[in-house]
């Protein structure tokens, strides 16, 4: 048995927040970097040098790195050995979401009624929290910054069960097609496939959490984004698109869901354990 | 402008009305009211913007554009009453478009996501109305060679 105060959980979020939105996470810009070279079009080059000046004035001058500084997506695991002190754990998480926002001068983006009144909680709370019990006693912690330009992007579609991978390529191209423009491109894409409508959602989230090799139908999926030929900021270009992952899971006998998470080219992601 | 071509760059210097999505609500509702708006629209430029708050003893925070066609329902009535220049990202409508090119007025863009870099082309930012929105009020902000591209020019020509 191991004991964790959701004190340190609400610190380590604050601190996780903090990091996102002002350091561009290595393996973020490794891509970005390795990308770039390949750009051929004067605009595109033009862009992907101010996208890498962007990392480094953030930086240095703690400007944060887009001014849409998101919603806050928190995903959580909690080993099985482990017992939870303190505040209640979904408030520990807002504790640590208001903490940074409000002491960093991030822009709250969040409103309380999403309909009517939509009136800003002034905090950036509540965020979206996700908790999963696993084997052990540690305590996992990873934060995804979304803005809305790219989170517009989502789309779903439940395929029916006998169609062919084509048809899961053709519907990743109709939706950069549609929406990619909007979301900031050069895209980080993730998509989920299988489980059930809402499980296929999350999982595209979480295929952007941790920026593993692509295999080789991910990289045929990027190289057939990346003819599309829409290029940095939308103002054409060979490089749409600088990665592209895919997160499955088993699903019913009748349906294969699709989820496509389009994300912008500063994928604010960041991890830490408590152990 | 009606030399200026889509995709060519175009450095902005000048007062820009900082707006975005409620407060595009709000205008419009009180044009159509019969009442006037908090912001003289004639011979003006909107950015699509909601920035974050300067720090204490900076005089702005990350400032760069939201995605432009959510304002697409509120533009053309905005463009008819003098709205000459718009900055934001992506692509417009058909009636943005149309609106653009029967009042010559232009669209620009420039990249999401490099706030931090776009901010060092801001010299100032004011509140103008709706406090109570936070990021969503109406803001003056004076930009400085702010680097934009064309988006659609002054015949309709679009991205």
């Amino acid at each position: 048995m191991k004991t964790v105060d959701t004190l340190e959980i609400a610190e380590s979020i604050e601190y996780l927040c903090r990091e996102a939105n002002y350091t561009i996470n290595p393996r973020v810009l490794a891509l970005i970097e390795e990308s770039s070279r390949k750009e051929t079009s004067v605009i595109g080059k033009k862009i992907f040098s101010q996208i890498i000046q962007n990392a480094t004035i953030s930086r240095e001058k703690m400007i944060p790195l887009c001014q849409d500084t998101g919603i806050v997506i928190v995903f959580i695991e909690i080993g099985q050995g482990v017992v939870l002190k303190g505040l209640p754990l979904e408030d520990a998480v807002n504790l640590g979401v208001r903490r940074a926002y409000t002491s960093s001068f991030f822009r709250s983006s969040i409103v309380k009624d999403p309909v009517e009144k939509r009136i800003n909680t002034f905090d950036n709370t509540p965020s979206i929290i996700h908790t999963k019990i696993v084997p052990g006693e540690k305590v996992s912690i990873s934060v995804m910054i979304k803005g809305f330009g790219s989170e517009n992007a989502t789309t779903l579609r439940m395929f029916p069960p006998t169609i062919e991978r084509k048809e899961i390529e053709e519907f990743l191209l109709s939706t950069v097609k549609e929406k990619g423009i909007n979301a900031c491109p050069p895209l980080f894409i993730g998509i989920g496939i299988g489980g059930t409508a809402d499980y296929a959602l999350q999982l595209s989230k979480e295929a952007l959490l941790r920026l593993e090799p692509m295999d080789d139908w991910e990289r045929s999926l990027l190289d057939s984004v990346n003819r599309l030929k829409i290029g940095p900021a939308g103002l054409g270009g060979d490089v749409t698109s600088v990665y592209l992952k895919i997160k499955s899971f088993p699903t019913h006998i009748a349906g294969l869901p699709v989820a496509i998470n389009i994300n912008c080219h500063i994928l604010r992601v960041g991890g830490l354990e408590i152990e | 402008m009606d030399t200026l071509k889509v995709g060519d760059e175009v450095f902005v210097s000048g007062k820009v009305y900082g707006m975005r999505d409620q407060a595009h609500k709000k205008i419009v509702e009180i044009i159509e009211s019969g009442s006037r708006p908090p912001i003289v629209l004639s011979e003006s430029s909107i950015f699509y913007v909601g920035p974050t708050p300067p720090k204490p003893g900076e005089k702005v925070g990350a400032i760069g554009p939201t995605t432009s066609i959510r304002m697409d329902p509120f533009t053309p009535l905005l463009i008819s009453m003098g709205v000459k220049v718009m900055i934001g990202k992506g692509k417009r409508s058909t009636d943005v478009i149309e609106a653009i090119k029967k009042y010559k007025a232009i669209y620009l863009v420039t990249p999401g996501g490099i706030s931090a870099y776009l901010s060092q082309f801001i010299e100032e930012i004011k509140l103008i109305a709706f406090p109570e929105l936070g990021p969503e009020a109406i803001y003056e902000l004076t930009l400085r060679e702010f680097p934009t591209f064309v988006g659609i020019d002054t015949g309709g020509n679009s991205i």
